[in-house]
């Protein structure tokens, strides 16, 4: 009863703050957004300034490539300082020269590959390799690669925030002392809190899922159920954590304090960017992040297409991260009231 | 002085009718912030059915002293025992109605979910809370403005929803901070003849006030000061004990020197 009436509370004070539910709802999909226009495409081919090519290579390029001719070396070299260009090439002394602008390595990727397309095309057909993926498919962008990882780090984020300064503020104004001046339990507290803004969290989650899915087009070759339900649980990681550390903080201002410190590592060690060239050391930190675990089994699910035993393990470690988070969080309320 | 309790009234996990013992025990209570001790040694008694006003300069102690009273904060010495329990104590919580100094509520819900939403943390039943959520809203005269949001009430609005908070599951204990802060006389004297019906019918009252004509219908008061309970005893013994006539001057005289 008091557990319900704490979760009908909560999401009573939530439907009326318009613009907090603005930023729950509207804002992770207008990032979403902003991130599908900037890595969805393929990126625009490179641009090659040729010098005294022979025709046939210049067309193989062109497959793959803007290409423009130039007179002369110094020509396309003034180009390629000015940026107009992303690489030169030329025959010189019978042999083949590159020369790259090299300050995108993006870019610099992108004329090699062009490149390399084209020896490919000079060596005999008999040697092509018949490519095929096991996962994924060909053109997929860098997008649908971390879409995933996206979705899972803007359910982290905005439940932190909001439920860390949703305690806070009962803590700042006193309504927590009052609440506690009647005979809830802690646990009870904390599960009200955890059912009010799971509600929330779960109907972002899947909003975010959904709206990455059937509307940007991510990727997706899993269950959308898995995904919900890693999404859920990562929210209550969040939820939990959020409350947690909102114990420490003495002001809303001293909650976005966290988020250097437990966001934006998170974001490093969730699999948006590769971390195989870390020392072995640093980087068993992952092993501390509840959205490596979120980010792992969301591209498990959507690009692998793994079922319920593949992500089993990421399953369990979020489960666990809530669990004692939660427990932590009833404990920290001793300091408002011993028992 | 002991007055006889209003038993069977069957709400929550039962009155907790121990008679005999006081409604408040404190015992060599101290409590510091930070090193610093804002309460020394208190000791005190209150009666079953007792109207207790504790008195004293801001910064004195008094709220302090009635959060350890009402569990919410804990003493580093001494013993608290209230309505026969050891302090702190859940089952006691539903037996006490507590009003903070200062008043939280939740903004964005009506005067009348905030009602509801306490009522349930009490686990009145649904017909029981309707019908003292519309009693308690009378008490405070906010019937009509049970439906506004609380974040548009007035400060001394707020305030009487505080109060009926702490009327709604009629506890055996009320321990108010400061009740009629920002009230308007009118409201004043009828809120204070709900105190005092309450009295009547057995509830124990302590409440914290700076106003003098309050401090005089108590049955006792303690004055306190710089975290010492310097005197108690009914208006009339204050008076006599310093020769003033009137309660003000009493509290002036006995505020500073004893001890
Ligand atoms: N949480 C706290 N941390 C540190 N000091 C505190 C805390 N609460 C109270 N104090 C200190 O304890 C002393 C007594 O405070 P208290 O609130 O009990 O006074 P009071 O008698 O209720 O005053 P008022 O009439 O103004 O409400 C004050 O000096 C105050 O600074
Ligand atoms: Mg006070």
């Amino acid at each position: 009863m008091r557990v319900r009436a704490l979760t009908l509370r909560i999401c009573r004070q939530f439907i009326r703050d318009k613009r907090t539910l603005a930023l729950l709802f509207v804002a992770p999909l207008f990032i979403l957004t902003l991130v599908y226009f900037i890595f969805g495409g393929s990126g625009s081919p490179p641009k090659i300034g040729a010098v005294g090519l022979p025709n046939a290579i210049v067309s193989g390029l062109e497959a793959s490539a803007d290409v423009v001719d130039y007179g002369s070396w110094d020509e396309a070299l003034e180009d390629l300082r000015g940026q107009d260009l992303d690489a030169v090439l030329a025959l010189r002394s019978g042999k083949p020269a590159l020369l790259l602008e090299g300050s995108d390595p993006s870019r610099s990727r992108a004329v090699l590959l062009a490149v390399s397309a084209l020896q490919r095309q000079s060596a005999s057909q008999a040697l092509q390799p018949e490519i095929s993926y096991l996962h994924g498919k060909a053109g997929m962008s860098s997008f649908d690669s971390f879409g995933p990882v996206m979705i899972g780090f803007f359910s982290f984020f905005f439940v932190f925030l909001l439920a860390g300064v949703a305690f806070l503020r009962e803590r700042t104004t006193g309504t927590m002392e009052r609440l506690l001046a009647t005979p809830i339990r802690r646990q009870e507290v904390v599960l009200g809190y955890l059912c009010g803004f799971g509600v929330f969290a779960l109907a972002q989650a899947a909003l975010i899922a959904c709206f990455a899915v059937y509307v940007l087009g991510m990727y997706m070759t899993g269950s959308i159920w898995l995904i919900l339900l890693v999404n859920l649980l990562l929210t209550l990681t969040a939820l939990t954590l959020g409350t947690l550390l909102s114990a420490f903080a003495g002001s809303e201002f001293q909650i976005i304090q966290f988020v250097p410190i437990v966001i934006v590592p998170q974001a490093f060690f969730s699999g948006l960017f590769p971390l195989d060239g870390m020392s072995p050391w640093l980087h068993k930190l992952t092993y501390l992040m509840p959205l490596y675990y979120g980010g792992d089994a969301l591209r498990g699910i959507m690009i692998r297409g793994e079922g319920f035993g593949g992500i089993a393990a990421d399953i369990a470690v979020l489960v666990v991260f809530s669990l004692s988070f939660a427990a932590l969080n009833v404990v920290a309320l001793r300091k408002q009231r011993a028992i | 002085m002991t007055r006889i309790v209003n038993s069977g009234m069957g709400d929550g996990g039962g009155r907790m009718s121990d008679a005999g013992e006081p409604a408040i025990d404190l015992e060599r209570v101290g409590r510091s912030f930070d090193g610093r001790s804002i309460l020394k040694d208190v000791n005190l008694r209150i009666g079953r059915g007792e109207l207790f006003g504790l008195l004293g300069p801001s910064g004195s102690g008094k709220s302090t002293l009635i959060k350890l009273i009402a569990g919410i904060d804990k003493p580093e010495g001494g013993r608290i025992r209230v309505l026969g329990r050891q302090v702190p104590s859940l089952a006691l919580l539903s037996n006490i109605g507590y009003m903070a100094q200062s008043d939280a509520l939740y903004g964005e819900l009506s005067a009348k979910e905030n009602l509801q939403f306490f009522g349930a943390m009490f686990k009145l039943p649904g017909a029981r809370l309707a019908e003292r959520l519309e009693a308690a809203l009378s008490t405070v005269g906010l019937s009509s403005d049970a439906g506004k949001p609380v974040a548009r009430f007035s400060g001394g609005m707020k305030r009487r929803l505080s109060l009926a908070i702490a009327l709604l599951h009629e506890p055996e204990l009320l321990i108010l901070d400061e009740p009629t802060v920002g009230i308007d006389p009118v409201l004043r004297v009828s809120i204070w003849s709900s105190l005092l019906a309450l009295r009547e019918r057995g509830t124990t009252i302590l409440l914290t006030t700076h106003v003098m004509d309050e401090a005089d219908r108590c049955d006792r008061i303690g004055l306190i000061r710089e975290g010492t309970l310097t005197a108690v005893g009914s208006p009339a013994e204050l008076k006599a004990e310093s020769g003033a006539s009137t309660i003000e001057e009493a509290f002036i005289r006995l505020g500073g020197e004893k001890r």
